[in-house]
């Protein structure tokens, strides 16, 4: 595949890519710490992973292998217009394959196959600061996260209790990262969570309009808060994906009609393949 | 002569706070013993609520040093504390009530919330513990366990004065700063709190610092009274005293300004 000349490889210049390299050694160093960077403009709207797409292309080179993810999905707009922005800039190969990719951008899901050591995982953050939401102040969050003072995150996690009698944060749900700092692990669903924890791959969190950078190296500890009396718990489905028949993979509710028919199909669509495509050849075999 | 008892709480020497060239507070020294209520009378302006900033460490000082005890009996210099160490005693052996509450709450978590706040920065992981203390709370300075998960913004201005005392005293602070806590509440109102914190702080040992320029809360909660006016102490003593006997020109003219019923 072919380049356009026009731009330098994976879009950014080399001093950028240097920039953001820095903040991303920064942020493994620290793991879990808001490292602020220099964000660029990117030819595409906030919100559709220009902080994602940056730390895609300051780590990538011209032998990865990348893979881009929209809600699980390989075939949705935001997934398709960032694959091709990069076929077009980097000339990388791109695959929907998990096991193959060495580069997976994602927004909102970690894949359900298994990461492996040396794959690195890019995540589109919103919004970076767990502790936004009750408390606006910049300065203040800062102070709080340099002095582990993290009581407010439990008062959320009460007020969810207090008002629906469990703990209803079901994405964005905030984990303490090598037990230091409080994290949002970007608005992936609380059944993702414990794929984050001691992950062999390495996990990069960009927020572009918010232009900060987090990591999780691989192997790290990360734990999911919450109560002695009201612990952590991922959510479980009572269906079965309609398509593959997996009864543990995160699932989607897709509306068949207007009489109220729906199904339940994976929301990472590679995984679901992969079963489909397994299911197909053991029963080719059988016949 | 050597128990805790005769130690000051708290101990200011010589509290100077410059605004430039403008002079926020001079040369204020006192002494806090533990239970002891003072009261910080004057007019606006005459450097009450920098006094209180300055107490409390929430406003740096220019110069002078504030000596306090702490819970395991060492005397320490407040400035010479780590801001980590400094906003654990704010949260833990101090309170500050404010007269707008939405400096002292949260207006966007229910009043269970705002009282278990302090609990989980202290380290309180179970919900149902911390729930039953903050209903103690709660009924303590009588607001209703059916409010408990209603935000305060849908509370009336008494009854936020209220919520903030249980969110400070839930950790059973010692030393408690109040600026204005009776400001803006009708009469009546006023008077449910100011027994309100006369019980607190009778029943539970408390000390406070008590900013405000009406002379009745002074008389009714404080032990002491200090009088200000451009930044200085113009007359401190048993608020009787003060009050009954001033001596000071200006606390003669305060006095008498009170509007007699």
């Amino acid at each position: 595949m072919t380049t356009a000349v026009a731009y330098n490889f994976a879009y950014l210049d080399e001093q950028t890519k240097r920039m953001i390299r820095r903040a991303l050694l920064k942020a493994v160093a620290i793991p879990g710490y808001q490292v602020p960077f220099a964000s660029r403009e990117m030819p595409m709207p906030y919100g559709w992973g220009t902080g994602g797409v940056q730390v895609t292309a300051s780590v990538l080179g011209p032998d990865d292998v990348l893979k881009v993810i929209d809600q699980g999905a390989d075939d949705t707009t935001n997934a398709i217009s960032i694959r091709k922005f990069f076929q077009k800039t980097a000339g990388v190969e791109t695959t929907t394959r998990t096991a193959d990719a060495t580069v997976i951008q994602t927004r909102h899901r970690i894949p359900e196959a298994p990461l492996k050591d040396g794959q690195i995982l890019v995540y589109q953050v919103p919004i970076p600061e767990p502790l936004r939401f009750l408390e606006p102040r910049e300065t203040e969050t800062r102070r709080m996260h340099a002095l582990e003072e993290y009581g407010l995150m439990h008062v959320k996690l009460y007020e969810d209790i207090a008002q629906h009698g469990h703990i209803a944060t079901t994405y964005a749900y905030p984990v303490k990262v090598d037990d230091r700092y409080v994290m949002d692990p970007s608005p992936t669903p609380k059944f993702d969570n414990p794929k984050m924890h001691m992950s062999p791959a390495l996990q990069l969190f960009g927020a572009g309009r918010e232009k900060r950078i987090y990591a999780l190296p691989p192997y790290t500890q990360v734990i999911s808060l919450d109560f002695e009396d009201h612990p952590f718990e991922p959510t479980h489905f009572e269906d079965v994906c309609a398509l593959c028949g997996a009864g543990d993979s995160y699932l989607d509710e897709v509306v068949t009609d207007d009489q109220g028919s729906r199904m339940y199909v994976c929301s990472d669509t590679d995984h679901c393949e992969q079963r489909r495509a397994a299911a197909a050849s053991d029963d080719g075999a059988a016949a | 002569m050597t128990s805790d008892g005769d130690q000051p709480l708290l101990r200011a020497e010589g509290l100077t706070k410059l605004y430039g060239t403008r002079v926020g507070c001079r040369d204020v020294s006192l002494d806090i013993h533990e239970g002891e209520v003072i009261a910080v009378v004057g007019e606006s302006g005459s450097g009450k609520s920098t006094l209180l900033g300055l107490l409390s460490t929430q406003l740096g000082l220019t110069s002078g040093r504030i000596l306090y005890r702490l819970r395991d009996g060492a005397v320490r210099d407040l400035m010479e504390l780590g801001e980590a160490e400094r906003r654990f005693l704010l949260r833990t052996d101090w309170g500050f009530v404010h007269q707008d509450a939405r400096l002292g709450l949260r207006m966007n978590v229910s009043a269970g919330g705002n009282v278990g706040e302090r609990l989980m920065a202290v380290g309180w992981r179970n919900y149902g513990d911390i729930r039953r203390e903050a209903s103690a709370w709660l009924e303590q300075v009588e607001i209703g366990l059916d409010r408990i998960d209603d935000r305060p913004d849908s509370f009336s201005g008494g009854m936020r004065q209220r919520l903030q005392i249980a969110k400070n005293m839930v950790t059973r602070p010692r030393l408690i700063f109040m600026d204005e806590p009776t400001g803006g509440l009708d009469v009546s109102v006023q008077a449910r709190l100011l027994d309100l914190i006369r019980e607190f702080v009778s029943g539970y040992g408390l000390a406070a610092v008590i900013v405000t320029h009406d002379l009745a809360v002074a008389r009714l909660l404080s032990h002491r009274t200090i009088v200000m006016r451009h930044g200085t102490v113009v007359e401190t003593g048993l608020t009787d005293q003060v009050l009954d006997d001033p001596q000071a020109p200006y606390t003669q003219l305060l006095v008498s300004s009170v509007l007699q019923g």
